[in-house]
């Protein structure tokens, strides 16, 4: 309590509130702070060397209360009646849950109607909470921000740690204020947002810092929306991402599975409101642009900083001037195959993502639906959807979503990670085209030798419609 | 893992990989990070830069130079290690015997990941990254000598470029301890702090 009294006196970032709240033991000059860990996500891939360590060492897991597995990253997306049918990969899934029942850990693993990709499940239960400090395995964790906490990935080394402690030794990050101003225009959505900030700053631009988002367009958009801009904010560079909370996250929040309830309730909304910047604290860096100037936006190159908007021609590496990024637009033009003032409109494709931790959830579904209704998917295109949990997957079930995309010619598939990461065989065949709704257009990120123009779902369902890369703007 | 052997300086010559953004998938696809151990990467590291689609070695990615193996340094583009969280990509690079990577700048996770693991992420100015470029390009077998003690990066034209390494890794890497043992001293701490702030969420609900 001492701690927040001697705060209180000068203006805070809301990253600057969360630390302090969560400071176990503040560090000195010659070691970090020790921060605690409000929630742990914890999934196959990045974990089993984890546990090793702690039984390596005799150690127990803290809090299994505050910590929650599940598997999706190497699972199939296919009938999961069936053994999975990759060795290695049911090795590594039984191996997590092996280990949750050895150290007591709840799992939501195959068959569970709760499975999903981390970063679906712990806002879809309520797990995920303003002020809270939320890590995974995985530098997509980022997504919590969304929610107003302050949500990073970590290594398995790390994992170990939260696991053996539940907390970790951190350097308190700088921050950077992303303002984004304005109204979108039909057609343009949240991912367009979020790629935009990525063509501006660059792949390297947030290290170092946490993003905090902000502004009118910010704050017009729902939770999902939020989500996806935070999701991609370690494509800057930044291992968090922010959104102040607001109504919008107090009502996404409510009622859901392990929200507080009555007076828990009340309390914990009032704590909640605190959880803004104040006047006069300062950004170490800012940047704003608006909303009302966006196209839709996609990438033409092997990182999520080379994008654009879709109308534009794919630039020239002999006009750049630092030698280093001439010789970087070179190999990604060359990995990519295209050329420099092409137009990518209209560029041929041979798959559609439509899924990832990014653009899965039930209001990306809807979206795409809405789009896809009374359409078919062009001859020779392979569109995939892939929901971002067992829950998601119900609901658009539910609501007849799943069979807007069975008819227009897509698969409906099990929720996982997919072809997102490409680890569990749902991949590209080299040379292939992909419009992809996920976050990493990496040199074979989606498979070896496959190209990725990453995109937002109106823009994937425009391209699977063509089948080739289209402006969404044209099918409202 | 626990400890470690102390570490202080590292003398090789230099594998050069001059390309900016060199992200973990490209240190180690995906598709290996089905294993359960953390041994055994060396042969995944940069594999699809590595090998040819018909599997056999690309003969014009530098891993596969006769003199490269057995050299300790990588000398890469400005923002090295971005992308994915992986521990995979420092386990595959030290697997393979790297020590210490020089870039510009690295990747935030990259950096954290690599310190726990005593792989040193060299920081230089981008004219210095430049200078060590220009150099090799010179004199590819030129061996190049990281202090961790001292601190600094010597060059063959016997110029110092200090860098600086998070002081706590630091004394970790130099006395080959590891950061859970001092995280466990602090259960006096902790034992204070959870009693002040009971769990926000039961994920056993």
């Amino acid at each position: 309590m001492n701690e927040t009294t001697a705060h209180s006196a000068r203006p805070r970032t809301i990253v600057d509130k969360i630390w302090d709240e969560h400071l176990v033991a503040p560090g000195t000059e010659g070691a970090p702070d020790v921060l605690a860990i409000d929630l742990h996500l914890v999934h196959e891939v990045t974990s089993p060397q984890a546990f090793d360590g702690l039984r390596a060492r005799g150690l127990s897991v803290r809090r299994p209360g505050q910590t929650l597995a599940t598997v999706d990253h190497s699972i199939p997306t296919t009938d999961r009646s069936l053994p999975i049918a990759d060795e290695i990969a049911a090795t590594q899934v039984s191996r997590l849950e092996q280990n949750c029942a050895e150290f007591g850990i709840p799992l939501h693993g195959i068959g569970s109607p709760h499975q999903g990709i981390v970063h679906v499940i712990g806002p879809e239960l309520g797990l995920t909470q303003p002020g809270m400090t939320i890590v995974c395995g995985d530098s997509h964790t980022a997504t919590h921000g969304a929610f107003g906490a302050l949500a990073f990935g970590i290594g398995t080394t790390e994992v170990e740690h939260v696991l053996a402690t539940q907390t970790l030794l951190q350097r308190r990050p700088r921050t950077f204020e992303v303002r984004v101003e304005g109204a979108l225009h039909p057609g343009v959505t949240a991912k367009d947002i979020i790629l935009s900030l990525l063509s501006r700053i660059g792949v390297g631009g947030g290290t170092g810092h946490v993003f905090e988002y902000g502004g009118s367009a910010i704050r017009g958009l729902g939770m999902e929306g939020r989500m996806t801009i935070c999701n991609m904010s370690i494509e800057g560079g930044a291992r968090a991402g922010l959104v102040a909370p607001d109504e919008v996250t107090f009502e996404y929040v409510a009622g859901r599975p392990h929200a507080p309830i009555g007076a828990g309730w009340d309390a914990a909304v009032d704590r909640w409101r605190n959880l803004i910047t104040d006047e006069g604290a300062e950004h170490d860096r800012s940047i704003s642009f608006d909303a009302g100037d966006l196209t839709p936006m996609v990438t033409y190159g092997t990182n999520p900083g080379m994008g654009f908007a879709i109308t534009d021609r794919i630039p020239d590496p002999e006009a750049l001037t630092d030698a280093n990024q001439r010789d970087s637009l070179r190999a990604a033009l060359a990995y990519m195959a295209l050329y420099p003032g092409e137009r990518i409109l209209g560029k041929p494709i041979d798959v559609v993502f439509i899924g990832s931790c990014t653009n899965s959830r039930i209001s990306d579904l809807r979206e795409a639906a809405r789009m896809l209704r009374g359409r078919q998917v062009a001859s020779g295109v392979r569109v995939m959807v892939v929901p971002g949990s067992t829950e998601v997957k119900r609901q658009a079930e539910e609501e007849g979503l799943a069979s807007v995309f069975r008819e227009a010619g897509a698969e409906w598939r099990e929720a996982g990670c997919s072809m997102c990461i490409a680890m569990n065989g749902d991949q590209l065949s080299p040379g292939q085209y992909a419009v992809s709704t996920s976050n990493r257009n990496f040199e074979g990120r989606q498979g070896k030798g496959g190209r990725t123009f990453l995109a937002s779902p109106l823009t994937a369902v425009a391209s699977a419609v063509t089948g080739r890369l289209s402006d969404p703007r044209a099918l409202l | 893992m626990s400890a470690r052997e102390p570490f202080s300086s590292v003398t090789s010559a230099a594998v050069p990989l001059p390309r900016n953004d060199i992200d973990t998938d490209q240190v180690i696809p995906a598709r290996f990070l089905k294993t359960v151990n953390r041994e055994g990467l060396a042969d995944q590291l940069f594999f699809d830069w590595r090998y040819l689609p018909d599997g056999s070695p690309n003969p014009d990615f530098v891993l596969n130079r006769p003199e490269m193996p057995g050299r300790r340094i990588l000398v890469a583009g400005d923002n090295f290690g971005c992308g994915s969280s992986r521990e995979h990509a420092p386990w595959a690079l030290t697997a393979w015997g790297i020590r210490a990577v020089i870039s510009s700048s690295f990747a935030d996770i990259f950096t954290s990941n690599a310190l726990k693991n005593g792989l040193l992420p060299v920081a230089v100015p981008p004219e210095e990254l430049g200078r060590i470029g220009s150099i090799l390009e010179a004199e590819p077998a030129a061996e190049l000598t990281i202090d961790l003690e001292a601190s600094d990066l010597r060059l063959p034209d016997g110029s110092i470029i200090p860098f600086t390494i998070d002081s706590f890794a630091r004394r970790m890497i130099l006395e080959g301890t590891d950061e859970l043992g001092y995280l466990i001293g602090h259960e006096s701490q902790l034992e204070a702090y959870e009693a002040a702030h009971p769990p926000r969420v039961s994920t056993l609900a």
